[in-house]
């Protein structure tokens, strides 16, 4: 019996079982960042001033490092037919293994971030906002990348293919995520914290739409 | 036969329009030339560099109106699996993606003299970047499958979705306070710009539209085309087997 | 308006130029590259449709 949180915890537990995309994801993005200083230079106010913009770069990439694999399990093993034919709405699959996808890679980064953004020697007061705006902004991430994922289900190239796709509609929330923690910028960076909540509320219903209908096109 | 019936009467009507949408078309061009290379004067403030708006700012328009067709394309072919509309669809992305193209290299060969930078991240060059890379997405996207019809489906889909870009960067001008200069043509209360520099302004955006339609109307004739000709091929293929 | 003074825009021949010119190339290239795909299609189409002899009706 297909349920919203069967769907979950069955995505949860595979996930687990194979050590992980999710574990894979923060590993990377924590070295990643730890390249900066090498690169940048290891001044402090230099690399402060950058290391809100790093590691948000970073968490995009992150995020889009197990996406085109998605679905594609459970395209090529039948299994997402039988989704599609279950009661459960395709949108509310899609919603299901969005989830999924933030809980193995969106959430620990989040626990993940303030230890490499003090590494990048940023300073501890902005801290909580960084963890905010990464918290409304990486579901957003997940569920574009859900899109994405489906749109790209079965084609050629599909990872490079995904990335195409999403990496751009993600700027936006690379711009907002940045200004909402920027230590250097004016005001307490609340409107983009507001912005970064006011696009994860649209994304919400929209994503999983978008998603469902490409999905159902895939599986035609 | 009548599964060609629509696409055969857009092919008639298109041979008898398309010599005067070329020459209408060559003719705005020209005049719209001349209005912006010569006609115009130079602007109070930013002297000779205002004619760079007269190929910037049309082709922004273009960029928009050919996303818009795109967006409205890939609706009709996902809702009714009407031949037209797919061909249309494909054959408006790489249109859109020149004109979007030229608008930000326009932007910034203007942007340098105006404001003394290539380049800023404001919240209207940057959904225009966007706009560039969902066009560039949808090309490859609809090449990417072996199944034409998949790839079709899937590019339509990315094109309905990225359709939120356009109101965004229509009026992200009004929304944030950034680089760019609010609107001053496309406004309650008409346009805020001197006649003598709105006059070029028009024609050469009524120049592009009709090179855009001009060549829209080409590319899908040649589109169809193309299709009859796959069919012949693998029916004389087949004849021959 | 002397001619010289015309292409040199002001001392914005740089930037104005290059922004007509990238204009017209590419807007150029993408006629260009659509009529000859058009023209290909269109010979192609003749030479499919021309009834062939001595064959089979």
């Amino acid at each position: 019996m297909v349920s919203f949180k069967a769907l979950l915890l069955r995505d949860l537990r595979l996930a687990f079982r194979q050590g992980g995309d999710g574990a894979l994801a923060v590993i990377f993005f924590v070295l990643a960042a730890l390249l900066f200083p090498f690169g940048l230079g290891p001044e402090p106010e230099a690399l402060a001033r950058d290391a809100v913009g790093i590691v948000w770069v970073m968490a995009l990439l992150a995020s889009l490092l197990a996406l085109d694999r998605l679905f594609q399990g459970d395209w090529e093993d039948g299994s997402l037919d039988l989704i599609a034919l279950s009661p459960l709405p395709l949108e509310l699959a899609v919603l299901a293994k969005a989830l999924g996808h933030w809980l193995v890679s969106g959430l620990p980064l989040l626990i993940a971030a303030p230890i490499v953004a003090a590494m990048l020697q940023f300073d501890p007061a902005g801290l909580p906002r960084l963890v905010l705006a990464l918290a409304l902004g990486t579901p957003t991430l997940s569920l574009l990348g859900a899109v994405g994922a489906a749109l790209t289900l079965g084609a050629r190239r599909a990872a490079v293919l995904v990335s195409l796709l999403v990496l751009p509609l993600e700027i936006p929330i690379l711009i907002f995520g940045v200004a909402a923690a920027d230590p250097a910028a004016t005001g307490d960076g609340s409107t983009q914290i507001m912005l970064l909540g006011a696009l994860m509320a649209l994304a919400l219903p929209l994503c999983p739409w978008a998603a469902a209908a490409a999905l159902r096109q895939a599986l035609d | 036969m009548h599964r060609f019936a629509n696409p055969a009467r857009f092919m008639r009507i298109s041979q008898i329009l398309l010599p005067w949408l070329s020459l209408v078309t060559i003719l705005l061009l020209t005049a719209g030339l001349v209005l912006a290379l010569i006609v115009a004067p130079p602007d109070y403030q930013q002297g000779e560099s205002v004619r760079i708006m007269f190929v910037h700012v049309p082709a922004a328009w273009m960029a928009m109106c050919a996303y818009s067709t795109l967006a409205a394309a890939s609706a009709a072919a996902l809702i009714w699996r009407h031949p037209l509309a797919e061909i249309a669809a494909e054959e408006t992305a790489p249109l859109g993606a020149v004109f979007t193209g030229l608008c930000l290299v326009s932007g910034s060969l203007w942007g340098e003299p105006m404001w003394g930078t290539w380049w800023a991240w404001d919240a209207r060059m940057t959904s225009v970047l966007v706009l560039f890379f969902l066009y560039l997405g949808y090309m490859a996207l609809l090449n990417a499958f072996d199944d034409p019809t998949r790839g079709r489906r899937a590019a339509a889909i990315l094109a309905l979705v990225g359709f939120v870009n356009v109101p965004i960067i229509k009026f992200s001008v009004d929304w944030w306070n950034t680089l760019h200069q609010p609107a001053s043509v496309l406004r309650l209360g008409g346009p805020a710009i001197d006649p003598s520099i709105l006059a070029p302004l028009l024609v050469m955006a009524l120049a592009f539209t009709l090179l855009f339609v001009t060549l829209l109307v080409v590319r899908m004739r040649a589109a169809l085309m193309e299709r009859k000709i796959r069919a012949l091929d693998a029916a004389a293929g087949g004849a021959l087997g | 308006m002397g001619f010289s003074t015309w292409i040199r825009m002001g001392g914005y021949a740089l930037f104005v130029w290059p922004a007509y010119g990238i204009a017209a190339a590419a807007l150029g290239l993408l006629a260009a590259g659509t009529i000859r795909r058009y023209r290909m299609a269109q010979r192609r189409l003749a030479q499919l449709t021309v009834p062939r002899r001595g064959e089979d009706a």
